[in-house]
């Protein structure tokens, strides 16, 4: 499995090297230096030799891709791509535009992006997979007919509604939870009741449906079959022998987007005041801050290839027939 | 499951019910305490006083930087008055020889002016690591190495920290950081043609970086800055140069002490997010506490400030409306001023209906919800705010929003008698007053000039009006009828809106950056206002980046564009005309590229005059070119309408001066009250979860114990 782990991570560096790349190019179709420049300087009273200057100490004044002036190796690395790029490799990620540190705002960012995501990720699937049995449980019956019905209606219901519902309601005229703002350690909790509710509400319709065609695919298997007529209990079946088979799918949505909660939900922290990592690449897409948008592609680009592996590796562990080679 | 669930989720919603209101965003060791609560919805980029120039940083900086002087809060129109400085400084003027003359001298005949300000004693800095000495009396943290800069990423990190008084070199150190490379000041370029030397000792500074050199600003002189005495400066301007006054009433003019930039510019102190425009370093009656941006920033009150008195004198009625009340008590009145990030709108404004915010604007989506107008058309709070005690006041912004022509365009900026008609035909036809009931709630004033009301120069009534577009009908202005505009237009070569030589229609470029779901309903309304002459507008959406870059090329045909001023002068509003401040030619802010000699020379002879009958003659010359000319085809002066709490007082709408935190008082007790009358929790909707979720579950666990025995 090591070999295998090492074999993938070998494969990771040309992908990274490729989104860098379009990135780069990317942001640079529409945005041109000139116009990072003026971004971080501001409208007002901006000369074009203010530009100039800003350029040159960032180094915003070199060739983007290619250096026709240099020689040999030199036309590479003497451009902006190269010297932007390399050490995201090593993964420091340097000063944002604006100056500011962006590995320590990463840092801090991160801890209330996953204070939200776990919660929701784990709620969500505990509520999806519980909603998803017991409709399968009552499959063909009332409860059957008028949970898929409730699931296609939270389905088509946008996540923003519930978003602006849930403050209308439990925030504003119920007063039961502040509407937004975040708090610091334990205080934080109370701040997350409602996205972590909103959350977990805005993917029942979607989750529960999915769960229930796996669990339904299995109950229609021959070893369910031959669990019932050995006189297991139903809740014996649906356990030990539908849940634990209909894993693998599960696992395969799930353990991929483990290292992705770091980055957090865009519109939740933006509606509830989070200070996540959610609005931190949009804001710095805003800003035209290339440093931040470079930085946050990569280290998307690292986690989601993370997950990736992690999905391989979990295969191994729910089902003992898969070998990793 | 479900019972574990009920337990955590009774835990959760009691801790806070024991603690206080179950809403409440704030600590609960916070309520009733002196706090001034507000939102802000954009990073301030800069906190650098020589860099900051927006007004989401001077909200701020303003707050925590003493420049020399400051705007009068309550008088109007606006008045410049101290602040550090002891007085208002009346300039020294000089003719080439050196000679003094009268402060009525004509600009052209005025080599220099002096401006000799002398600073207030006993003014410190707030408390800050930089200051701080060991017992051998020197700095703590002046020599750091890397190794100690491990584990330290805020100011609070720094256990030990002092002050010092702040003496005029202090303000003459900030003056030399405006020429400074690496401070990239946005009024560098502009000072650079006023401050004698300036533009020198930026050259050296260049000079110094390029080959590596480290300067200390302390030892390199600027010619026109010099010091007289420990609290007295003087500076050197080039010519007549009145505005310079309110440029000393912004930040880029506030005292850095060099301490700060010697203590900032440690190795590792960048890397670690240690800089001056992170952490400023002020003698105002707040200094930033905590800079969070991504969630809140906090202002706390300063406790060297030395206690500034509530003026004592306001405009008309200000006494009768309670905002003399604090005549002569030392400020600041609050405590704190708590800041959170607000991205949206809705929970910002439901936060401040529960009391969470202490003041607020009016946003769009609550507009309806907040304001009535009356049958004369005055604005007013609807009952369910004004119930609350919510007070709304209301004014016009210093500010304009323009629709112009690109002067360098053939067709819409000819400089001839069809280029004009057809650019008042069109100011006729859009309808400015229909642009600002139906997309800025009636927040706007139809602008009859560049000169927005409270500026010297702007005329009111039937004289300030703007007779090629309106006429003067029963005590107001009234737009002239589409008919008008249509014989403009026939004048103009373009009968019915066809070219009366070829019969093709006429066919006009918007350019803008505006595009989306967002804007259609207002580009549609503009199509609409040119459909009326039968001229065709095609809408050219871009990206922010290509409109500029169009702008700058002077390749756009028609757009809209504002400007905010920087201090109240009429000079700040028509230099957007000024020809040699063409946008296409010198990246200027004129976007219309208007150049018009007679304009130019009046412009040159007015902008450096004083006030007076001179300069208002000058002023409506130069206005009536502008009419006859038209390179803006109308638009609006913005109209701020700002909601506070019956807790908050001596609130004033001062729309030039940013430094107004210190001047706010709160009752908290009654804030406190308030909030608990407004904030009870409503129970019975748990209740009826949990009802809700049994009758569910009931018949499932019925149905499962049926199948269970069937199965057996």
């Amino acid at each position: 499995m090591i070999a295998y782990i090492v074999r993938r991570v070998l494969y990771a560096i040309p992908i990274l090297i490729g989104v860098n790349l379009l990135t780069f190019v990317l942001f640079f179709v529409v945005n041109s230096p000139d116009d990072v420049a003026h971004m971080q300087l501001g409208e007002k009273r901006v000369n074009p030799q203010a530009i100039q200057d800003w350029k040159a100490e960032r180094g915003y004044d070199l060739p983007l891709l290619y250096n026709g002036r240099a020689e040999g190796f030199r036309t590479l690395s003497d451009t902006l791509f190269f010297q932007k790029s390399l050490r995201l490799f090593l993964f420091d990620f340097g000063s944002s535009d604006a100056g500011r540190d962006i590995g320590h705002d990463i840092r801090q960012r991160m801890v209330p992006s996953l204070a939200i995501a776990a919660p929701v990720l784990l709620l969500g699937l505990w509520t999806n997979i519980s909603f998803a049995l017991l409709i399968a449980f009552f499959r063909a019956t009332y409860i059957d007919f008028w949970g898929v019905v409730a699931c296609v209606v939270l389905m088509s219901i946008s996540s923003l509604f519930y978003i602006i519902g849930g403050q209308f309601l439990i925030g504003k005229l119920w007063h039961l939870v502040p509407i937004s703002g975040y708090g610091e350690g334990l205080d934080a909790a109370r701040f997350l009741v409602l996205p972590v509710i909103v959350g977990v509400l805005a993917g029942i319709g979607s989750g529960t449906r999915w769960y229930r065609t796996l669990f339904l695919e299995e109950l229609n298997k021959d070893f369910v079959r031959t669990a019932r007529a050995k006189g297991l209990s139903e809740v014996a079946v649906m356990f030990r022998h539908v849940l634990r088979n209909a894993l693998i799918p599960i696992l395969t949505g799930v353990v991929v987007l483990l290292p992705l909660l770091f980055m957090g939900s865009l519109i939740i922290e933006s509606f509830f005041g989070i200070p996540g990592l959610g609005s931190y690449t949009i804001d710095a897409i805003n800003n035209q801050d290339f440093a931040i948008v470079r930085a946050m592609v990569f280290l998307g680009s690292v986690l989601y290839i993370i997950g990736l592996l992690l999905t391989d590796i979990s295969y191994t562990v729910v089902d003992p027939r898969v070998r990793l080679s | 499951m479900p019972r574990y669930l009920l337990a955590l989720s009774l835990c959760v919603l009691t801790v806070p019910a024991l603690a206080g209101l179950w809403n409440d965003p704030y600590p609960t060791a916070d309520a009733g305490a002196n706090i001034f609560y507000s939102s802000f919805s954009e990073r301030p980029k800069h906190l650098d006083p020589v860099r900051s120039y927006s007004a989401d940083e001077y909200k701020f900086i303003a707050q925590i930087y003493e420049p020399p002087l400051q705007y009068h809060y309550l008088k109007r129109p606006y008045e410049l008055t101290s602040l550090a400085a002891t007085r208002v400084p009346e300039p020294i003027l000089l003719d080439a020889q050196g000679r003094r003359l009268p402060a009525t001298a004509p600009p052209e005949a005025v080599a220099e002016s002096v401006y000799e300000i002398e600073i207030r004693k006993g003014i410190h800095y707030q408390p800050h690591p930089a200051f701080a000495r060991g017992a051998d009396g020197e700095f703590l943290y002046h020599q750091l190495k890397s190794e100690d800069l491990e584990g330290r990423y805020t100011l609070a990190d720094f256990p030990e920290h002092g002050t010092r008084e702040v003496l005029a070199e202090d303000y003459v150190y900030e003056i030399k950081r405006l020429a400074h490379p690496e401070s990239h000041s946005p009024i560098a370029a502009l000072m650079f043609d006023y401050i004698v030397g300036l533009r020198e000792l930026a050259d050296t500074l260049k000079s110094a970086k390029t080959s590596g050199d480290n300067v200390d600003l302390r030892s390199l002189p600027l010619a026109g800055v010099a010091l007289v005495d420990a609290y007295t400066y003087r500076i050197r301007i080039k010519g007549k140069y009145p505005q310079f006054r309110y440029w000393l009433a912004m930040s880029f003019f506030a005292p850095i002490p060099w301490e700060a930039t010697a203590f900032y510019g440690q190795e590792g102190m960048a890397r670690r997010n240690f800089n001056l425009d992170w952490y400023p370093v002020g003698t105002g009656p707040f200094y930033l506490a905590e800079n969070n941006p991504n969630r809140r920033m906090v202002l706390a009150r300063n406790p060297y400030f030395r206690g500034e008195p509530y003026p004592g004198e306001g405009a008309a009625g200000d006494a009768a409306a309670g905002l003399l009340a604090d005549a002569g008590r030392p400020m600041p009145f609050i405590d704190r001023a708590v800041y959170t990030l607000e991205k949206e709108n809705i929970p910002y404004w439901n936060k401040f209906l529960q009391g969470y915010y202490d003041a607020s604007g009016v946003v769009s989506d609550s507009f309806d919800q907040a304001i009535q107008f009356d049958s004369a058309g005055e604005a007013g709070l609807t009952e369910s705010l004004a119930q609350k005690g919510i007070a709304l006041s209301t004014a016009v912004e210093t500010s304009i929003y323009y629709m112009g022509f690109n002067m360098r365009d053939p067709l819409v900026g000819a400089d001839t008698e069809q280029g004009r008609a057809l650019r008042q035909a069109i100011a006729i036809a859009v309808d400015w007053e229909e642009y600002i009931s139906i997309f800025a709630n009636g927040r706007g004033v139809s602008a009859q000039s560049p000169l927005p009301p409270g500026i010297f120069g702007y005329r009111d009534a039937k004289q300030g009006i703007n007779s090629v577009v309106y006429d003067w009908v029963d005590g107001r202005p009234r737009r002239k009828p589409i008919e008008a505009a249509r014989r403009l237009l026939a004048r103009a070569g373009y009968p019915d809106g066809r070219d009366a030589s070829t019969g093709k229609p006429l066919v006009l470029y918007f350019d803008t950056p505006a595009s989306g779901p967002d804007h259609k309903a207002r580009l549609d309304w503009l199509r609409k206002q040119f459909d009326k002459l039968g001229v065709q507008l095609v809408i050219r959406s871009t990206d922010y980046n290509r409109f500029r870059e169009k702008m700058r090329k002077g390749t756009a045909q028609i757009y809209q564009w504002g400007w905010n001023a920087d201090y109240p002068d009429p000079e700040n509003f028509l230099f957007l005309l000024y020809g040699p401040n063409a946008k296409a030619v010198s990246d200027g802010e004129n976007a219309s590229n208007y150049d018009n000699a007679e304009f130019n020379a009046l412009f040159e002879q007015m902008k450096n005059r004083d006030n007076g009958p001179q300069r208002q003659a000058m002023i409506d010359r130069m206005v009536d070119i502008l009419r006859r000319d038209m390179p803006w085809c109308g638009g609006f002066y913005p109209v701020a309408y700002s909601l506070r709490h019956d807790w908050v007082h001596n609130s004033q709408a001062n729309l030039m001066a940013n430094n107004t935190l210190k001047y706010l008082r709160i009752d908290p007790d009654r804030r406190a009250g308030q909030r608990v009358a407004w904030n009870q929790p409503v129970l019975w909707p748990l209740g009826w979860f949990f009802g809700v979720l049994a009758v569910f579950l009931v018949p499932a666990v019925i149905g499962y114990r049926r199948r269970e025995r069937a199965t057996a």
